[in-house]
């Protein structure tokens, strides 16, 4: 153990000196505001959003269409004269996927931005964490994309612009009954993710209280690539459909087993089928295949065919279904500021329980969990393309 | 020999003069953040960060006791902090179901996070015993293996809410529970590394045959440190399961674990003040570099989004283990984590 240290000691104060002094400027210049709620500022300065979405990390490619929605909205309101005569700029942060980094950025966003209102995260995990601070200092917060229900039970400052698991299973086992007319279904799901457990579980008891039978509901271990077995005993049992609601990777590997078992119905899936991935992996297989999504650039609603064309002059590609709800929900906030007459956290709490807005994903209203009441699109494959069937009221 | 008698002979004073200044030093940093915020003149997110800092300390000096002290290295730490969290939120949020007030619930969070660190001790002994008798990259492996086996098994439990994680926890690592459990997790780490057991730890460091040939128990030894480091690193998950309110399996992952080593590295292997300055280093560095970015996208003409703070963050990582190699401190310590007996042996050559 030397006693030179003089170097170690001196870089070490030097950051200190540097972090603090960062913290005291910030101190500063915001005392004025320090229980981290939403202030009144001057008429001319600009109405801060918060924006929240991993553009690093593991669910960087979510991150980045969500984020290109957020921006779309924005320069939209700004181009129409800004939220109530101002003009509205976009705070974003990255939370790399990863909830600690996200409760980083609501705090950075809430207390050392101010402000007025945050939209995101994207990945249910970091909504989680990010919402029990934007409940706590009263900054209402609404995340595009995030299904976990217990998001928006955190408090009365959460809602979300998505449909939530539950929905999405009811919604795809009225489609099967209704219109594939099909009253025998078949179910594989993995067992090691609650998305699939969720949308399995609550398609099995829509179906079955609409009068169809299941007649065989298999699970499988998270990583599993072949699905034989499972497969086998679905098709041993002559199902009409077959539902699988994974994530795309599995889906295509099941697809392509089961058509090789023989296997010709259709076979069902959720929004993880959403991915160009898809007919990678599937091929032919996937053809005669559906699921639900939150939005089709296909829809012949003139709103969504306006936002497809825009989005994609701007970024130069087609908007997904992520891009469509970070424009929603962006859409939705800023309506809300605009119908609460103020920049005040309560009030536009308030403006939002209220709303009532259609957008490219459908129309929205929200329940008395702020979860929003709205449409599921029915996607067919068809030669590696996504057509648009038909939207499903709930 | 006669160095000796002197040391034995001299009245050990109660409070010894290093560890009362890291006392008053640790109050007055308290005091001083403390008053900050309930007076309102302190930005909250800043308070947040030197919360998520200080918990980092925690899990960093943990690891180098592992990695640093003992020489093992060690890639499943998280693991340890995940069971830590999980035990300590199980019991809060979903047994006993506690308000985030009063007295009561509090002594019981506090019980809580002592259990998840007991827990985590338990399963860094079991995991130590079989495992330490492994060398170098071998270790690494099994270490790796296991905190993911951790996760793996977590993520299966219903109980706990499985992929989804438990949502909901009550806020109670405040800024003082955070200070105290810090400052009781260095102090212990660096009694024990200037005990009986350090001197041991540092010698299979050294050379594990040599130790083994002057009677050093060198599993023994191993599992020992080992254990001490998965106890902390419990306390760190359940302090942080505490603060964030959630905790998911994903948080405790590979990339976790990289996080905390990359502290031990770049402070110092083998030095405790290197894991404290490196801790609060890299996590104001992380969240500065926001505040950075900031500012450089509304001051230059050009676009300068959040996606380049990783960039940046991993250049100056670069820069630092090129320029110290060693790390920010080596293997040298701040003189008040040196116990004063320290200096008589440096000066009689003990």
């Amino acid at each position: 153990m030397k006693r030179r240290k003089t170097f170690a000691v001196l870089v070490s104060l030097l950051l200190v000196v540097a972090l603090f002094g960062t913290v005291l400027t910030g101190c500063s210049s915001k005392t004025a505001n320090n229980n981290g709620g939403s202030s009144q500022k001057t008429e001319s300065e600009p109405i801060l959003i918060g924006g929240v979405a991993p553009v690093t990390g593991p669910a960087a490619t979510y991150g980045k269409s969500t984020k290109q929605g957020y921006e779309m909205a924005l320069e939209e309101w700004n181009a129409k004269g800004g939220v109530l005569g101002r003009k509205v700029k976009l705070v974003f942060e990255d939370d790399k996927a990863d909830p600690t980094e996200a409760a980083n950025a609501f705090s950075k966003l809430i207390n050392d931005n101010h402000v007025v209102a945050i939209v995101g995260s994207v990945t249910s995990s970091c909504s989680l964490a990010g919402a029990p601070i934007a409940q706590r200092a009263g900054v209402p917060m609404i995340t595009p994309t995030s299904t976990n229900p217990k998001v928006t039970q955190v408090g009365d400052y959460i809602f979300r612009a998505c449909f939530i698991d539950p929905f999405q299973g009811t919604v795809a086992a009225k489609f099967v009954f209704n219109n594939l007319k099909a009253r025998k279904a078949g179910v594989i799901y993995d067992i090691g993710q609650d998305y699939n457990t969720g949308l399995a579980e609550f398609f099995k008891k829509e179906f079955e209280s609409l009068g169809g039978k299941i007649v065989a509901y298999e699970g499988y271990p998270d990583g599993t690539t072949d699905f034989n077995t499972q497969l086998t005993k679905i098709i041993d049992a002559k199902p009409d459909v077959i539902y699988s609601p994974n994530y795309y990777n599995d889906d295509g590997l099941i697809a392509k087993q089961a058509r090789t078992l023989g296997f010709t119905g259709p076979i069902v899936g959720g929004d993880g089928w959403d991915s160009p991935d898809l007919f990678k992996i599937g091929g032919d297989a996937v053809n005669n295949c559906y699921f639900t999504n939150h939005f089709s650039k296909d829809s012949k609603d003139p709103k969504v065919q306006a936002f497809v064309k825009k989005y994609t002059e701007k970024y130069g590609e087609a908007p997904d279904a992520l891009a469509a709800l970070g424009y929603d929900a962006m859409n939705i906030m800023l309506t809300a500021i605009q119908n609460a007459g103020s920049t005040d956290g309560a009030k536009i709490k308030d403006a939002l329980k209220n709303i009532d807005y259609q957008g490219v994903t459908g129309h929205i209203k929200f329940d008395k969990d702020r979860n929003p009441v709205k449409s599921a699109v029915i996607i067919k494959i068809e030669n590696g393309k996504q057509v648009y069937v038909t939207t499903i009221n709930p | 020999m006669k160095a000796k008698e002197t040391v034995q002979d001299k009245k050990i004073p109660l409070f010894k003069k290093r560890d009362f200044q890291l006392l008053v030093g640790t109050v007055i940093f308290w005091a001083i953040f403390y008053t900050l915020t309930k007076f309102g003149m302190m930005n909250l997110y800043w308070m947040h960060i030197i919360n998520v800092s200080l918990i980092y300390v925690i899990l960093t000096t943990s690891l180098n006791l592992i990695n640093g002290f003992s020489g093992q290295f060690s890639i499943g730490h998280m693991g340890f902090a995940a069971v830590g969290a999980y035990t300590s939120a199980t019991l809060t949020t979903i047994v006993w179901n506690l308000p985030s007030h009063g007295v009561g619930p509090f002594s019981l969070f506090i019980l809580s996070v002592i259990l998840g660190g007991i827990a985590a001790a338990f399963i860094g002994f079991l995991i130590g015993l079989p495992t330490l008798r492994l060398r170098g990259d071998y270790l690494a492996i099994v270490t790796l293996a296991f905190g993911e086996i951790i996760r793996v098994v977590i993520n299966s439990i219903n109980f706990v809410g499985g992929p989804r994680g438990i949502p909901g926890i009550p806020r109670f690592s405040s800024f003082t529970v955070i200070v105290i459990f810090t400052f009781l997790s260095v102090i212990v780490l660096r009694n024990i590394i200037y005990s009986s057991i350090g001197r041991a730890l540092l010698s299979i460091r050294e050379d594990e045959v040599a130790s083994e040939l002057v009677g050093v128990h060198t599993t023994y030894y191993k599992v020992l440190g080992f254990t001490v480091g998965a106890f902390f690193a419990g306390i760190g998950g359940a302090l942080l399961a505490h603060l964030i309110q959630y905790i998911n399996p994903l948080q405790f992952g590979f990339m976790a674990t990289i996080y905390v080593l990359i502290m031990v590295y770049i402070g110092g292997v083998g030095s405790l003040s290197g894991s404290i300055v490196a801790a609060i280093g890299i996590t104001f560095l992380s969240e500065g570099l926001r505040l950075g970015l900031d500012k450089l996208d509304q001051v230059t003409p050009f676009h300068v989004g959040p996606e380049w703070r990783m960039v940046i963050f991993s250049v100056l990582l670069v820069a630092t283990m090129l320029y110290k190699t060693n790390g920010l401190m080596g293997d040298m310590e701040f003189k008040v984590l040196i116990p004063e007996e320290e200096d008589e042996n440096a000066k009689h050559g003990a």
